[in-house]
């Protein structure tokens, strides 16, 4: 086992990350479904052309037939042919709090998933794999529900206005310091969406004759912003630091395209958890890099804050950094806390600047106040200041459950994606059959699971993506690994061929992507 | 996976191929038309396996025979 270190000793923790090669076999099995569907696809779509079936999906009118094509891409033809068959995996309507168990609306269909009818009967207790809810706060009773009715009951719902005209609450106040103190800070804000967040502010930190250097797989909130704000944007592959270091010695010596001047700004998008690998940025390289050569860092730490670190914090924590070397950094408030919204936080003249400029502040209206008080409370808890060690226990319930979950699944022998201490978990599928079968047996089964295929994935590399949860006990842990395990063998899903290969630290060039070495 | 019986392994296996196929995805009418041109594409391969190789197999093995039965009368014959 390599345990030599070559970057400098900047990891104080072991670093395990590992996304095992597809199987030659399943991935050519994977190409052999998708290549049956697509040819049922073209003759389902020749006899709707011809009338020969009955054309349920959306098209053209009769006088528009002429026109450009609007339903011709690829992606209208996945959906129709694709998506279609296996649509009742999706937007299953839940009507209970979404806690560790959750109740869902039974619905079937009977022309092939083109329409769903309610039977009426609702399925109780569903163990729920797949809401965020890394902390547990997703509850209709507790400290959080009794503060945010008390203050429904004082405020009410609404606020009628954006922040910068008359919805500036004082809850809002406290809100944004009560999380700069979270996490260690100089000032914060907080907005109503979370998408809206990274959407609304990159535009207003990045124009043009800046650069922005985002990763591979970032979602699709920065890559709006990104797109919107007008920058130039280069990409590095994912969680590759040669890759990006690479692009910032390219940007740094060439300067600007067509002029040679050198860059306005340089702004690094990472995300701390990657929502469908499960991976974890490498953040003391990236802030090393960052400081070499004088770059900007835009950390969205949506997935991570509240499930990484010792009390919580997020991904810096994780690492032992401070916060002072990440300049801008973003979270949501929709999945560790409980509630909706997102923030940024930073230096108290770049959030000054922010509160001006962003467009999110002056046209979105601001956030509700229950929802608020629930972050406050939820906040509160986790630092531990509602003197109550009930955060705390929380926290470290959530590693536990992670390091256990992910080590029962690989033993198991499924091909399971992402960092160790990640609590999204992702288990590999590849085939599009087996896609709508996880799910159904699944449910079946009374566990929740959300399975995930393209285009959010790769075509091949569709998953099953389990969101670990501090409500959850080992208990429901023990139920759900069980059914997984026959739903495993049902399906033939344990496709990993158990080559653990430890994650060589070793300087490569930029011709090597896999980390894994056969 | 337990074999309890093999007309339930057989059917497990069936499920597999449906499952790799996609045919577990599709509509009865289109399940029916795929199986019956994989059978027929199957009853092809068959026969001209039963038509090529059995005939080739047969001349091999006609040829072995004379190998074996007259060693010396045939050796220059064959190797011209």
């Amino acid at each position: 086992i390599n345990h030599i270190v070559h970057n400098g000793g900047l990891y104080k923790r072991p670093f395990n990350e590992a996304f095992e090669e597809t199987p030659m076999l399943v991935a050519v099995l994977t190409y052999v479904g998708y290549g049956v569907l697509t040819l049922f696809g073209y003759l389902r779509d020749f006899m709707r052309q011809w009338k020969i079936e009955k054309c349920q999906n959306a098209t053209e009118r009769e006088e528009q037939k002429d026109f450009v094509p609007l339903y011709q891409d690829f992606e209208n033809f996945y959906n129709r042919n694709l998506y279609m068959r296996i649509r009742d995996s999706w937007n299953r309507p839940i009507c209970s709090v979404p806690g560790a168990k959750v109740d869902m609306m039974e619905r079937v269909s009977h022309d092939y998933n083109w329409t769903f009818t309610y039977t009426g009967r609702v399925i109780k207790d569903i163990i729920n794999m797949g809401s965020y809810n890394y902390l547990g706060f997703a509850q209709k009773t507790g400290a959080c529900q009794e503060a945010a009715a008390k203050v429904l009951s004082q405020y009410g719902a609404g606020v009628c206005s954006t922040r910068q005209e008359m919805g500036n609450l004082d809850k809002h106040e406290e809100l944004e310091k009560l999380v700069a103190r979270f996490l260690g800070v100089e000032s914060a804000m907080a907005y109503g969406m979370g998408f809206a967040t990274n959407s609304m502010n990159i535009p207003a930190l990045v124009g043009k004759g800046c650069l922005i250097l985002s990763d591979e797989l970032n979602h699709a909130s920065l890559v709006l912003g990104a797109r919107l704000s007008g920058a130039t944007i280069r990409i590095f592959k994912h969680n590759n630091m040669q890759s990006l270091e690479k692009l910032l010695k390219d940007a740094i010596v060439h300067g600007q395209p067509r002029t040679r001047r050198p860059w306005k700004k340089i702004l690094i998008l990472v995300e701390g958890i990657y929502s469908m690998e499960g991976s974890i940025v490498r953040l003391p390289e990236v802030i090393a890099l960052k400081k070499k050569y004088k770059s900007y860092l835009y950390l969205d730490e949506a997935h991570s804050i509240g499930a990484l670190g010792p009390s919580g914090r997020g991904v810096v924590e994780y690492f032992g950094l401070s916060p002072e070397d990440v300049d801008v950094m973003m979270g949501t408030f929709t999945k560790s806390f409980g509630a909706a919204g997102g923030y940024i936080g930073g230096k108290k003249e770049l959030i000054d600047y922010l509160r001006t400029y962003s467009h999110s502040a002056a046209y979105a209206t601001s956030m509700s106040p229950p929802v608020v008080e629930q972050i406050i409370t939820s906040v509160k808890c986790i630092m531990g200041e509602d003197g109550t060690t009930v955060g705390e226990a929380r926290v470290q319930q959530l590693a536990e459950n992670t390091r256990y979950f992910r080590r029962r699944l690989k033993e198991m022998g499924f091909i399971i994606y992402g960092n160790e201490d990640s609590p999204v978990v992702p288990l590999m599928l590849y085939m599009p059959a087996k896609i709508g079968a996880f799910g159904r047996e699944m449910l079946k089964r009374n566990i929740g699971v959300v399975v995930v295929g393209f285009p959010a994935t790769p075509i091949i590399e569709s998953r099953a993506r389990f969101c670990l949860s501090a409500a959850h006990t080992k208990e429901m842990l023990d139920t759900a690994l069980k059914e997984i395990n026959e739903v495993g063998d049902l399906l033939q899903l344990k496709y990993s061929r158990r080559r653990l290969v430890p994650l060589l630290d070793r300087p490569f060039d930029e011709t090597t992507y896999e980390e894994t070495e056969d | 996976m337990d074999v309890k019986s093999t007309p339930r392994y057989l059917y497990w296996l069936f499920c597999q191929f449906e499952l790799i196929t996609c045919s577990y995805l599709m509509e009865p009418w289109e399940k029916v038309l795929f199986y019956s041109f994989n059978l027929a594409v199957l009853g092809l391969l068959l026969y001209t396996t039963y038509v090529c190789v059995a005939a080739h197999a047969s001349s091999a093995l006609q040829l072995l025979c004379s190998f074996l039965g007259n060693p010396r009368a045939n050796a220059l014959a064959v190797v011209k």
